[in-house]
């Protein structure tokens, strides 16, 4: 793997689970030493210079890391003194951050009172409580309502455009990848398998997607559509066919003609550009929302395990 | 960022836990009270060392090192739960020297150990079970701050090491409560049968108890130097070896 990110880029990391993200990030991020190669984090490197690095750096781990039995305003305050931020320093900030993630009135309860959205926020918060230079953001919307995404997002882009923060994510939501990086690697084993802007990734697929909805779907219609020198590409996703081709327009006339032939309907058609699902689809074979659920499942197990402390 | 920070940043912490867990509090104060009540009063008929000690009085002492013992364990064994629920990586992440991590956990957990067994230093006065001058609460105090300094770093030591929060269970069944038992806590330690004279004279808390009951006026066996010096030398092994194994621990 050799990766090179700039000063002031947002990063987008995509891939399925078990494709080394929290690996990547957790080697960055001086959590764990690397095996093999060298990283380096503003110039430090991330196993020599620990230190260093770390006086950069902010983190938001993919798995929940608060102190349940302080108050949120506890959490804040014990990370705002590891970081060496005063005591002034580190009220405004408190006051900032808790208003971004809009936790101003439960500042002073329990966590372990807190939802697992809520959690997620206040995670957040505080890994921009010392405005690092780097950010690592582990899937830190997972879970969260799309107006707290929008809210963190905003604040992220807008920090990063005012301090020249870098930021590196990974995340499921591949419409909020697409949108906000300025560059995405998509990784897959270890490795990466591609790497450009949103734009130029999805330029590689080039054509037209044609999704198509089959309530009686058989093994012969997708074999069909195979065999039209046309596409590209065929899969199945939750119940609906997916046609990668050049010219969709002329496409979709085959595709009833071949649903005729063999006697099934379609109940409904829908073309479009390919988005940055389809890209990762056709990288890694696999399709990444699945895994979404269960990662979600995982995290309300931990949280719920935590209450029972 | 300076050690002395991060040091109060964790003192900090454990303090704040204290105050807010009543449940615990009380929990945790709970069995070295029905040890001293129970055995105290049961065996209290029929047992006097020395001719003039009470069962109670003979014990006092004892509970307050049990206080000690458990609660600076457990404080040390949270280590093990800060792995588990994610917040050490909050911590190691920081730009922070891991020595001072330790050190501000240690002290956190010692302060918050020796306020409740001060609690049943003051039951013990109050009841006229043990007596002390100005001279033995500074002896006390030191004694005190020793036993419960050795055993977290000797939980720290251990929860470094597991990533299984079950190992507790393990921790609780083989160390914490043989070291309480064998301590000379509940008995005296002469005529002891051969086996169990060697476990207790191997075992630090005996020397603990036996200056905490030299301070608080109750009947000792050993000199409070040769007490001193051993649990010194305990103190010195068991936060070498915890800060060394929290030095090498990954999140």
């Amino acid at each position: 793997m050799d990766l090179e990110i700039e000063e002031g880029e947002l990063f987008g990391l995509l891939g399925p689970n078990g494709a080394g993200k929290t690996t990547l990030i957790s080697v960055l991020a001086t959590i764990l030493p690397a095996s093999r190669g060298t990283a380096s984090i503003c110039g430090h490197d991330a196993r020599l210079e620990q230190h260093s690095v770390r006086q950069v750096i902010g983190v938001v781990f993919q798995d929940p890391s608060l102190d349940d039995e302080l108050t949120g305003a506890e959490n804040l305050d014990f990370h705002g003194r590891l970081y060496g931020l005063d005591g002034p320093t580190r009220r405004s900030r408190m006051d900032e951050v808790l208003s971004l993630v809009g936790l101003e009135d439960r500042r002073n309860d329990f966590v372990k009172t807190y939802s697992g959205g809520m959690r997620r926020r206040l995670e957040m918060a505080r890994g921009l409580m010392h405005r690092p230079r780097v950010l690592f953001l582990d899937e830190p919307t997972l879970g969260l309502d799309p107006q707290t995404r929008r809210k963190i997002w905003n604040h992220v882009l807008s920090l990063k455009n005012s301090f020249g923060m870098t930021v590196i994510l990974t995340t499921h939501y591949m419409d909020e990848a697409d949108k906000l990086c300025s560059r995405i690697a998509i990784m897959d084993h270890g490795r990466i398998v591609a790497m450009d802007s949103p734009l130029g990734l999805k330029a590689q697929l080039g054509g037209d997607v044609i999704e198509l909805e089959v309530p009686c779907l058989n093994s012969e219609f997708i074999d069909g559509l195979n065999n039209d020198e046309d596409v590209r590409e065929v899969s199945v996703q939750d119940g609906r066919v997916l046609v990668s081709v050049e010219r969709g327009e002329s496409f979709i006339p085959r595709a009833f003609d071949i649903a005729q032939r063999l006697e099934i309907e379609i109940s409904a058609v829908l073309m479009r550009k390919p988005n940055m699902e389809d890209v990762f689809i056709k990288l890694t074979g696999r399709e990444i929302r699945d895994e979404g659920v269960k990662d979600s499942k995982e995290r309300i197990r931990v949280y719920m395990w935590s209450k029972r402390r | 960022m300076n050690s002395a920070a991060t040091i109060y940043t964790l003192w900090l912490r454990e303090i704040r836990r204290f105050k807010r867990n009543k449940g615990r509090l009380i929990g945790s104060m709970a069995l070295p009270a029905l040890f001293l009540i129970a055995l105290g009063s049961g065996f209290g008929s029929f047992f006097r060392y020395r001719n003039d000690v009470s069962y109670m009085a003979f014990i006092g002492p004892g509970i307050v090192g049990m206080s000690l013992l458990f609660s600076s364990m457990f404080g040390g064994m949270n280590v093990l739960w800060d792995k588990q629920f994610g917040f050490m990586k909050e911590i190691l992440v920081a730009p922070v020297s891991r020595i001072a991590i330790v050190a501000g956990k240690t002290l956190g957990t010692v302060t918050t150990s020796m306020i409740r067994a001060t609690v049943f230093l003051v039951a013990l006065y109050a009841g006229g079970l043990v007596r002390f001058d100005t001279l033995g609460i500074f002896v006390l105090l030191v004694f005190m701050f020793l036993i419960s300094a050795s055993f977290v770093g000797l939980a720290i030591a251990f929860a470094s090491r597991m990533s299984d929060p079950h190992g507790f269970q393990l921790i609780m069944n083989f160390i914490i409560m043989p070291v309480f038992f064998l301590s000379g806590s509940l008995f005296p330690l002469d005529g002891l049968p051969g086996w169990l004279n060697v476990i207790t004279h191997l075992n630090p808390l005996t020397y603990g108890v036996d200056g905490l009951r030299f301070a608080m006026g109750g009947p000792y066996q050993y000199s409070p130097l040769l007490n001193f010096f051993v649990l010194v030398a305990f103190w010195t092994v068991t936060t070498l070896v915890g800060a060394v194994m929290f030095q090498k621990m990954s999140a």
